[in-house]
C-alpha cells in the first residue's frame, strides 16, 4: 500500500500544474478563516460575520464542512487529469508492462483519492476547531465535539466525488471532456428529477428517488447551512415563515455515497480489464 | 533447458479481423529470438498479450513455468514496446526512480543503467525535451532497470535515424553478450540476422516458422562465380548434376547447389576445365532471401 501511493505521490508531486493546484486548494481552504474578519462598518449598518455566530459551537462543522466542499472542484482537476494523463501519455501501458497489475493501478489511484480525502478533513477539523477556539461563545468540550457527523460526512462526500471523477476520467480518457462530462452529469440528475416529478409520478417520490442520483446524494449529505442561523431562524419567526428544516447527516445518506464511491472503483477497475491498451 | 515464456494456441479477434491466429511458441533461456513479420503480422498484438495490456480471446500463456501472476512476473521482465512511454514532465532520473517503485527494486542500478545507454549527462533533463533516439535509449535503461531475466524490444529502432539506429544496435549487441535472453520483434530482416539466434515467422497472424536462424531453410548456400569464359562455365555447371537452378545476370552467375561442394573443390574441377575464374564467392541466403521464400511459398 505504502508502494502504491509512493507510486502515485511520484507522479503528482512532479507535475507542476497538479502541485500548484493543490497547494492552492489549501491555501483557498484556509481562507476560510479569513471570513472571520469581514466587518463591514458603514455609518449606521454594522455587519461583523463572526458575530453572527457562525462560528460557534457546534454550528462551525456544519458552516465550514458546507463551504468547503466547495473548494473541493480544484482536487477535481487534479484527479481527473492524473487519470486521463496516463491515457495521453501511454504511461497506463508502460505501468502494466513493468509490472504493476490492472487492480493495483485502480487501487493506488483510489489511494490517492483516499489520501487527499483524508488530509482535506484533517484540515478542515484544525481549522474550524481554532476559528471556534478563538470566536465561538460556547466553550464547553461537550458541546465543542458535538454534531462532528458533519466532519465524516464531508470525508465521505469528498471521496465519493473523487472517485466519481477518477471513473470518468478512465471512461473518457480527456481530462477536458471528462470534467465536461461531470457537469453535463450534475445538469442530467436535475433534468431528469424535473421530467420524473412532472409526468411519471409525485413530486415527492420524484424527490426521493434524486436522493439516489450520486451527485445529488453526496450534496444531501451536507444540506445549507444558512437557514439554521439564529440570525435567521429569528428573522423566519418575524415574518412568520418556519425555517425548520432536517439538517441532521443521514446514516442512510452516507450508505448511498459510499455504495456509489464502491460502483465506480469497480467500474474503472471492470473498464481497465475490458479494455485494450 | 529452462523456459521462459511458453504460449499455446494464442488466438486475439478484433471484431471480425482475426489479428493471431493459433500460435505457439516457446522462449527458453540465453537465446536471442527474433519475431519476423511485415506489418500487421500481429507481432505488437502477441507481445501485447504476453505484457498484460492486450486481452487474449483464446489460447493461454505461461511466464517462467506458469509458477507466478503475470503482473508478478513481468517485474522480471523489461520490454519496450513501440514508442517509448514516459511522464513527459519529469527527469530521467525520476521516471526511472518511478519504474524502480513498480518493479520493486532499489534504485541503485539508475546510474549504472543510464551509463550503458550513454545518457548519464542528461539524468536530470525533462523527457519531452530527449530527441526519439534518447527517449528510445531511455525506454533501454529502464527496461534494464531490474536486471530482467528476459528483454523484450518490439521494433527498438522504428523511426529512428541511421546514427540512431547503430546506437540501438550496439546496445543490443551489448546486452546479448551478457547472456540476457533478447525477443525482438521487427520487420527489418538485417536487424534479426545480425543479433538473432532463433526466430519466429509470422504473416497475418499465423505461424509460418519457429526455430534456428541456420535450419531455417536446408539449403546448400549457392555460388557466385564471374569469368571472361561464362558460356563454357554455364555448360559446365548445367552438365553438374550437384547444381540445381543457374542463372546470370550481368556476368555474375549465380548457381544453386544442391549438394554439399566446397569453394576449394569447385575451384580445382573448374581451373581443371580451364575455365578461369575472376570472381568466386560461396554463401548462404540472407534472411531477407529465406524469408521472403517462405512467405511466397505460403501465400501460394
Amino acid at each position: 500500500m505504502i508502494r502504491l501511493l509512493q507510486i502515485e505521490f511520484i507522479k503528482l508531486w512532479n507535475n507542476r500544474a497538479s502541485k500548484v493546484l493543490i497547494i492552492a486548494y489549501f491555501i483557498l481552504l484556509t481562507f476560510i478563516s479569513l471570513v472571520a474578519a469581514i466587518k463591514f462598518d458603514i455609518g449606521p449598518i454594522k455587519f461583523h460575520l463572526a458575530e453572527l455566530g457562525i462560528f460557534d459551537f457546534p454550528y462551525i462543522w456544519h458552516f465550514n464542512s458546507f463551504i468547503a466542499a466547495f473548494f473541493k472542484l480544484f482536487l477535481a482537476v487534479v484527479i481527473v487529469s492524473m487519470m486521463a494523463n496516463e491515457y495521453s501519455n501511454k504511461t497506463i501501458k508502460q505501468n502494466l508492462i513493468d509490472g504493476l497489475s490492472k487492480w493495483e493501478f485502480i487501487y493506488s489511484k483510489f489511494l490517492t483519492v483516499l489520501a487527499l480525502s483524508t488530509v482535506s478533513t484533517l484540515f478542515l477539523f484544525i481549522i474550524s476547531f481554532l476559528l471556534g477556539l478563538g470566536y465561538s461563545s460556547y466553550d464547553e468540550i461537550s458541546i465543542i465535539f458535538s454534531d462532528l457527523e458533519f466532519i465524516l460526512a464531508y470525508f465521505v462526500k469528498l471521496v465519493g466525488f473523487f472517485s466519481f471523477c477518477l471513473f470518468l476520467g478512465i471512461l473518457v480518457k480527456r481530462s477536458a471532456f471528462a470534467l465536461g462530462f461531470l457537469i453535463l452529469w450534475a445538469i442530467l440528475e436535475q433534468l431528469l428529477f424535473g421530467l420524473l416529478g412532472w409526468k411519471v409520478t409525485s413530486w415527492e417520490t420524484a424527490n426521493t428517488i434524486k436522493g439516489f442520483f450520486p451527485m445529488q446524494a453526496m450534496s444531501n449529505l451536507i444540506d445549507e447551512p444558512f437557514t439554521r442561523l439564529s440570525a435567521v431562524q429569528n428573522l423566519g419567526d418575524q415574518i412568520g415563515e418556519d425555517f425548520k428544516f432536517d439538517y441532521a447527516v443521514h446514516w442512510y445518506e452516507i450508505i448511498i455515497v459510499l455504495a456509489w464511491t464502491a460502483l465506480f472503483v469497480y467500474g474503472s477497475y471492470a473498464l481497465l480489464k475490458k479494455r485494450d491498451l | 533447458m529452462e523456459k521462459i515464456l511458453t504460449v499455446n494456441n494464442l488466438t486475439k479477434k478484433y471484431g471480425y479481423l482475426t489479428a493471431v491466429k493459433d500460435l505457439s511458441f516457446t522462449i527458453e533461456k540465453g537465446n536471442v529470438y527474433g519475431i519476423l513479420g511485415p506489418n500487421g503480422s500481429g507481432k505488437s498484438t502477441t507481445l501485447g498479450i504476453v505484457l498484460n495490456v492486450v486481452n487474449r480471446t483464446h489460447g493461454e500463456f505461461s511466464w517462467f513455468g506458469g509458477n507466478t501472476s503475470t503482473h508478478d512476473a513481468l517485474k522480471k521482465v523489461g520490454a519496450i514496446i513501440e514508442r517509448p512511454n514516459f511522464y513527459p514532465y519529469m527527469t530521467a532520473i525520476q521516471n526511472l526512480k518511478l519504474v524502480c517503485k513498480i518493479k520493486d527494486v532499489t534504485e541503485n542500478k539508475i546510474e549504472e543503467k543510464l551509463e550503458l545507454v550513454g545518457l548519464l549527462d542528461r539524468k536530470n533533463s525533462k523527457f519531452r525535451t530527449y530527441s526519439l533516439g534518447m527517449k528510445q535509449r531511455l525506454a533501454i535503461a529502464s527496461a534494464l532497470l531490474n536486471d530482467p531475466e528476459i528483454l523484450i524490444l518490439d521494433e527498438p529502432t522504428n523511426g529512428l535515424d541511421p546514427q540512431g539506429i547503430h546506437q540501438i544496435r550496439q546496445i543490443i549487441k551489448k546486452i546479448a553478450a551478457q547472456g540476457t535472453t533478447i525477443l525482438l520483434a521487427s520487420h527489418l530482416l538485417d536487424e534479426v540476422e545480425k543479433v538473432c539466434s532463433h526466430v519466429v515467422i509470422l504473416r497475418k497472424g499465423e505461424k509460418l516458422y519457429s526455430g534456428r536462424v541456420d535450419d531455417m531453410m536446408a539449403t546448400h548456400g549457392f555460388f557466385e562465380l564471374k569469368t571472361a569464359q561464362s558460356e563454357a562455365l554455364v555448360k559446365h555447371l548445367e552438365s553438374d548434376g550437384n547444381f540445381g537452378e543457374i542463372k546470370t545476370e550481368n556476368g555474375l552467375t549465380t548457381a544453386f547447389l544442391n549438394e554439399e561442394m566446397s569453394a576449394e573443390v569447385l575451384n580445382r574441377t573448374l581451373f581443371e576445365k580451364g575455365i578461369f575464374l575472376s570472381h568466386l564467392v560461396k554463401r548462404k541466403e540472407s534472411l531477407e532471401e529465406q524469408f521472403l521464400e517462405i512467405t511466397k511459398n505460403q501465400s501460394n
